[in-house]
C-alpha cells in the first residue's frame, strides 16, 4: 500500500476549501494550517499564465523529517504516511527545518504538527478532508499499489510533476499540469 | 425559538440524529495524547442545514460533538446546490456560531444617532419600542413612510409582516445593487429570469463565455463544480475581463478588454455571428422576433470597429464569435450576477442575452435548462391591506421597467429636499449592511439623519447597526429553523434548515421577531403558527413528508413532472414576453422609451494619475458579511490593491507597501491597504476586493483591515430603465502619506 495525493493544476481555482475544512476537520488552530495554496504567475500583461495549487505535507517515500527525528516522534505509518506521535514529540523543531517544503508547524500544545492524509477517515473508507471537500473535485487521493485507484488512473492518464524533486525526497504529493 | 427542553425533544426524535458509527476514535487515538483523544471524542451527531454564508444555499450537516459544540459542516450528498461539497465560505460558516464579537442582546440608543451609544434592553422592552413607533409613523403619515431592506433567509418574516402592516416598500439590494439588470434583460428577451442557482446548463457545456463574471473567485459552488467538470470534457472557456481572473487562467481565450467596452465587443460578436450565418436559423426563425432589425442595427459593428474600442485584436473577436458558433448550441455567453457596473447595464445584458438566442443556447442542453422547483403551500394568512402609495409613487415615471422596488430610491425618498411624491420615514433594516452594500455613502447617511426611526437586525455589528435606534440581535442560521429551501434547480427538491445549536446569548431567530412584532402590531393573524417548527410540519404533511423525515434526510429530491429539461426537437414554445417570442428586438423597451436594441455609448475615462476602481470577490468571503469570521479571517484578513508593474514603477509603490486610496471626488480611503504588484491588472485600472475596510470598532478582528471600495464608490451611474447603481465609474489614485490626523480610526 502507497498512499499518494495529486492535485489538478488546471481544476484548482486556489479558493482555500481544502484549508478551512482541515482545519476544521482536524481542530488545528486558527492561524495555523496542515494545507494552502499557492498562485505561480509567468508572463508579462497580456500575455499571462498562471498555476494554482494546493500544498500541502508531500509524505515522502525518503522522508528527511523522519531521518532527522531525535526522539522517532516522526514516522512513517501505514501506507507510507508520515505522522508525528504527539507524545514523543519535544517540539525541538528538527523536522521542520529539515522539510523543503515547509509543510510543518509548531502547535501551540507544544508539538509539531503537519498533514495526516487524515488516515482518522481513510481508516473509515473515506477521503482525506480536503479531496472531499473541494468544489472542483481537483484533489485525487488513494493507493498507487491499486492500478484502480482514482489516483493511479488520473497519473497514467495525465501529465503530472512533483515539487523540488531535486532534493531527492520522493515526495508522493503530485500536481497534474 | 423552542425552549431547550422542546429542542432536545426534537433533536432526539426518532432516528432524527444520526449516530454515525466510525473508527473515527479508533484513529484518532493513534494520533493524539489522551487529553486531545477525550476533546476530540467523535460521538458524531449531524443536523441538516442549508447554508447561510451566501445565497447559494448549498444543503448540509452540521456536526457536532458528543457534548454537543459544533464542529464542522459537511455538504448533503444529495443536494443538487453542493452535490456534498460545500464552499470554504459555507465550511468556514461555523466561524459564524463562534463569533465572539457577535450581537448579543437587544439594544436602544441612548444619546444621538451615529454616535453608538447604546443601553441593553429586554426583547419585550425593544419589540415594544418599534412597535410603538411604527404605529406612530403609520397613523401619521401611513405605513407606507416605512421601508424595509432585506437580503437573506430572514426576508420572507419580514417581507410578510411588512405587507401585513401595509407597506410594499422593501428593498433587496441584490436587486439595484447587484443582479436587477440582468433579471429586466432576461425577462425582456426571454420572458423569464435566469433564477438562483443560474440555469445555466455548464456541466455539459461546449463554450462558457464570461464576460466580467469570475466565476472561481466568486464561490457559486454549482457553478464552479459544474465549470471544472466542463473542463475535464474540454470546454471551451472564453473570459473577457481586464483582469486576468482566476477563470482567465483556466480559459482557452482571454479576451484584455479596456473596461467599460463591452457592448461594443458583444455587438461584434453579433454582427460576426449575423453575417457569417454562424447563427441558428431554424431556431431564431422559429423562437425569435425581430432578426432583420437586429442584422441591421449590427451592420457596420466590426470587429474592426470593436477593436479601436476594446482593444481586443479582429482576429481574436473573429476566432472566439467562431468557437461560439461551432459549440452551439451547448454554449453559454453567462448572464453574470453582480453586473450593475456602467449604468447601461440592462442594455449590456440584453446584448448578452441575444447572443445566447442568435446562438440557439436558451432550452437547449449545455446552454440554459427549463427549471422546476417545488411547490410547498403556503399557510393561510389574510389577505395583505393594499398599500396606499408604493416607492414608485415617491418618483413617478422613474425606472418604469424596475421589477422590484429599488433599494436606492427609496434612500432618495428619505430625503424631504429630493421632494418625493412621499417621504419614507422609517427604516427597518434586516441582513444587510447598507453602509457598504449601496454606494455613495454620503447620500446615504444623509437619508439617516432625517429619519425618525431606524431598526437593524443583524447577526454582526456591522457599521448601519451604529446608525441604529433599535439593534435586534439575530441568531445564526446554524440556531434556527428557517422556511424550506424551495429553489429551482434540474429537478424540484427542498432541503430543511434546522438548530444544530440553541440560539446563543440573547438573541433570537428572524421568525420569532418578525412574529413577535406582529403579536405587538396586532398582526398576529399573518404569523398563525408559534413555533416555526410547527409551520414547517404542517407544510411538509401537506407534501407527504413530515419534520421527522426531513430531519433525517436534510434534502428531498423529485422526479419532474415532464422529460422536458431542455425544449424538444420542434416543441412548439411560447414564450412570456408580449410577442411569445424571443424579443430580439424590445417592443417593450421601445415604448419605455429607451433603446430596443443595445448600442455602445463611451464612458468617462480616468483622467491623468487616476485608475479605474474594479472591485470584485474571493473566494472565502461573501460580501462583507464574513469579514470578522474567525474561520474565514485565517484565510484573508485584508484585501489588497492590484496595481500593474508599469503603474506602480512610476509611483514608486513597493509590493506590501500600505497606502491610501483616493478617488476623483477627493475622497480618501479611512484605512490602508496593502499594494499588491501583479501583471494580473490592466495598467489603465486597479482592483480590489469587496467587502473590506470594516470602520466599526465591535468587530475586532476585520476593523480597519484594508480598504472600503464602497467608500470610494461616490459617483453612481443609475440606469434609467430599472435603477441599478452602475459603481464601475470611479477613479483612484494612491495618496503614500496621509496625514495621522486624517485618520478615522
Amino acid at each position: 500500500m502507497r498512499y499518494a495525493m495529486a492535485v489538478d493544476t488546471r481544476k484548482c481555482v486556489g479558493c482555500s476549501d481544502c484549508v478551512v475544512a482541515c482545519q476544521t476537520e482536524n481542530n488545528v488552530p486558527i492561524g495555523f494550517c496542515r494545507d494552502w495554496v499557492v498562485e505561480v504567475m509567468d508572463g508579462t500583461y497580456p500575455q499571462l499564465e498562471m498555476e494554482i495549487r494546493s500544498e500541502r505535507c508531500n509524505h515522502c517515500v525518503n522522508a528527511p523529517c523522519v531521518r532527522c527525528c531525535p526522539t522517532g516522534a516522526s514516522h512513517f505509518a501505514d501506507g507510507g504516511i508520515v505522522l508525528v506521535e504527539r507524545n514523543k514529540c519535544i517540539g525541538c523543531g528538527a523536522c521542520i527545518a529539515s522539510c523543503p517544503y515547509d509543510a510543518r508547524y509548531p502547535h501551540p500544545s507544544g508539538y509539531v504538527d503537519k498533514c495526516t492524509f487524515c488516515i482518522h477517515r481513510i481508516k473509515s473508507g473515506l477521503k482525506p478532508a480536503c479531496a472531499a471537500v473541494c468544489p472542483t473535485k481537483c484533489i485525487y487521493f488513494g493507493d498507487l499499489d491499486d492500478p484502480n485507484s482514482d489516483i493511479s488512473v488520473v497519473l497514467k492518464k495525465r501529465k503530472s510533476k512533483t515539487l523540488i524533486p531535486e532534493a531527492g525526497t520522493k515526495p508522493q504529493l503530485y500536481f497534474l499540469i | 425559538m423552542a425552549n431547550r427542553r422542546q429542542f432536545i425533544k426534537l433533536s432526539f426524535m426518532g432516528a432524527g440524529v444520526l449516530a454515525v458509527s466510525s473508527g473515527a476514535y479508533g484513529a484518532i487515538k493513534l494520533l493524539s495524547s489522551p487529553e486531545e483523544v477525550k476533546k476530540l471524542k467523535v460521538d458524531l451527531i449531524r443536523t441538516p442545514t442549508y447554508c447561510e454564508v451566501c445565497f447559494w444555499k448549498c444543503a448540509g450537516w452540521v456536526y457536532k460533538t458528543s457534548d454537543g459544540k459544533i464542529w464542522k459542516i459537511v455538504g448533503n450528498d444529495e443536494d443538487q446546490h453542493c452535490n456534498g461539497r460545500f464552499c470554504p465560505r459555507g465550511t468556514g460558516g461555523v466561524g459564524m456560531y463562534y463569533d465572539e464579537d457577535r450581537l448579543k442582546t437587544p439594544m436602544i440608543r441612548v444619546k444621538e444617532r451615529g454616535k453608538q451609544v447604546f443601553r441593553e434592553a429586554s426583547w419585550d422592552e425593544a419589540l415594544d419600542l418599534v412597535a410603538g413607533k411604527m404605529k406612530e409613523i403609520s397613523s401619521k403619515y401611513g405605513a407606507e413612510s416605512l421601508a424595509l431592506f432585506t437580503h437573506g433567509s430572514g426576508s420572507t418574516y419580514f417581507t410578510n409582516l411588512f405587507k401585513a402592516f401595509g407597506s410594499s416598500n422593501i428593498a433587496e439590494p441584490s436587486y439595484a445593487q447587484c443582479r436587477g439588470p440582468r433579471d429586466e434583460a432576461f425577462l425582456a428577451t426571454f420572458g423569464e429570469e435566469v433564477y438562483s442557482p443560474e440555469i445555466t446548463d455548464i456541466r455539459d457545456t461546449k463554450c462558457l463565455v464570461l464576460i466580467g463574471s469570475h466565476i472561481g473567485e466568486n464561490m457559486h459552488n454549482g457553478q464552479i463544480q459544474e465549470m471544472s467538470d466542463a473542463i475535464d470534457k474540454g470546454v471551451t472557456i472564453i473570459t473577457v475581463d481586464p483582469r486576468f481572473s482566476t477563470a482567465a487562467g483556466k480559459s482557452r481565450f482571454w479576451l484584455p478588454i479596456k473596461p467599460s467596452t463591452d457592448i461594443a465587443l458583444l455587438l461584434a460578436w453579433m454582427h460576426e455571428i449575423i453575417y457569417n450565418e454562424y447563427y441558428d436559423k431554424k431556431y431564431v426563425e422559429k423562437y425569435c422576433s425581430g432578426f432583420d432589425k437586429l442584422k441591421e442595427h449590427v451592420r457596420d459593428f466590426t470587429p474592426e470597429w470593436a477593436y479601436g474600442i476594446t482593444t481586443i485584436k479582429p482576429d481574436l473577436i473573429r476566432k472566439t464569435a467562431k468557437e461560439m458558433a461551432d459549440a452551439s448550441p451547448a454554449v453559454i455567453v453567462h448572464p453574470g450576477r453582480h453586473v450593475t457596473w456602467y449604468g447601461d447595464d440592462t442594455q449590456r445584458i440584453r446584448a448578452i442575452a441575444i447572443l445566447n438566442a442568435l446562438l440557439g443556447s436558451w432550452g437547449r442542453r449545455g446552454g440554459f435548462y427549463r427549471p422546476a422547483k417545488y411547490d410547498v403551500p403556503s399557510a393561510k394568512i389574510p389577505k395583505y391591506p393594499d398599500p396606499k402609495k408604493t416607492w414608485m409613487d415617491a418618483f413617478p415615471g422613474k425606472f418604469p421597467i424596475a421589477s422590484s422596488p429599488v433599494s436606492n430610491a427609496i434612500i432618495d425618498a428619505s430625503i424631504p429636499e429630493n421632494k418625493p411624491g412621499f417621504l419614507i420615514r422609517g427604516w427597518f433594516i434586516n441582513g444587510t449592511n447598507l453602509i457598504s452594500s449601496i454606494p455613495d455613502q454620503a447620500n446615504t447617511l444623509k437619508a439617516i439623519q432625517n429619519l425618525d426611526l431606524i431598526v437593524s437586525v443583524d447577526t454582526m455589528p456591522m457599521e448601519i447597526t451604529g446608525w441604529a435606534d433599535v439593534i435586534l440581535p439575530e441568531c445564526t442560521y446554524l440556531e434556527r429553523y428557517d422556511m424550506l429551501r424551495v429553489s429551482p434547480h434540474r429537478k424540484p427538491a427542498i432541503a430543511l434548515r434546522m438548530p444544530a445549536a440553541e440560539p446563543k446569548n440573547n438573541t433570537r431567530s428572524g421568525y420569532n421577531i418578525a412574529r413577535g412584532l406582529a403579536v405587538k402590531l396586532g398582526l398576529e393573524a399573518f404569523f398563525p403558527f408559534e413555533k416555526q417548527e410547527e409551520l414547517l410540519d404542517w407544510q411538509l404533511k401537506q407534501t407527504g413528508s413530515s419534520l421527522e423525515e426531513m430531519v433525517r434526510i436534510g434534502v428531498k429530491t423529485f422526479g419532474r413532472e415532464a422529460d422536458d429539461l431542455y425544449f424538444s426537437e420542434n416543441e412548439n414554445v411560447t414564450f412570456s414576453t408580449d410577442s411569445g417570442k424571443i424579443e430580439l428586438y424590445s417592443k417593450s423597451f421601445e415604448q419605455a422609451g429607451f433603446d430596443p436594441l443595445p448600442k455602445y455609448v463611451a464612458h468617462e475615462e480616468p483622467s491623468d494619475g487616476y485608475y479605474r476602481l474594479i472591485y470584485g470577490r474571493a473566494p472565502m468571503h461573501t460580501f462583507g458579511r464574513t469579514s470578522n469570521n474567525p474561520n474565514l479571517t485565517d484565510l484573508m484578513h485584508e484585501n489588497t490593491v492590484w496595481v500593474n508593474p508599469k503603474v506602480s514603477k512610476v509611483w514608486g509603490l513597493l509590493a506590501g507597501q500600505y497606502i491610501w486610496l483616493k478617488n476623483q471626488d477627493g475622497v480618501i480611503s479611512n484605512f490602508k491597504i496593502k499594494v499588491r504588484i501583479t501583471e494580473r491588472i490592466r495598467w489603465d485600472s486597479v482592483y480590489m476586493v469587496h467587502g473590506f475596510g470594516h470602520s466599526q470598532k465591535q468587530m475586532k478582528r476585520c476593523f480597519g483591515k484594508g480598504a472600503s471600495d464602497t467608500q470610494m464608490i461616490t459617483k453612481v451611474m443609475t440606469d434609467p430603465l430599472m435603477g441599478g447603481t452602475g459603481m464601475r465609474g470611479n477613479f483612484v489614485t494612491f495618496v503614500t502619506n496621509k496625514s495621522e490626523q486624517e485618520v478615522v480610526s
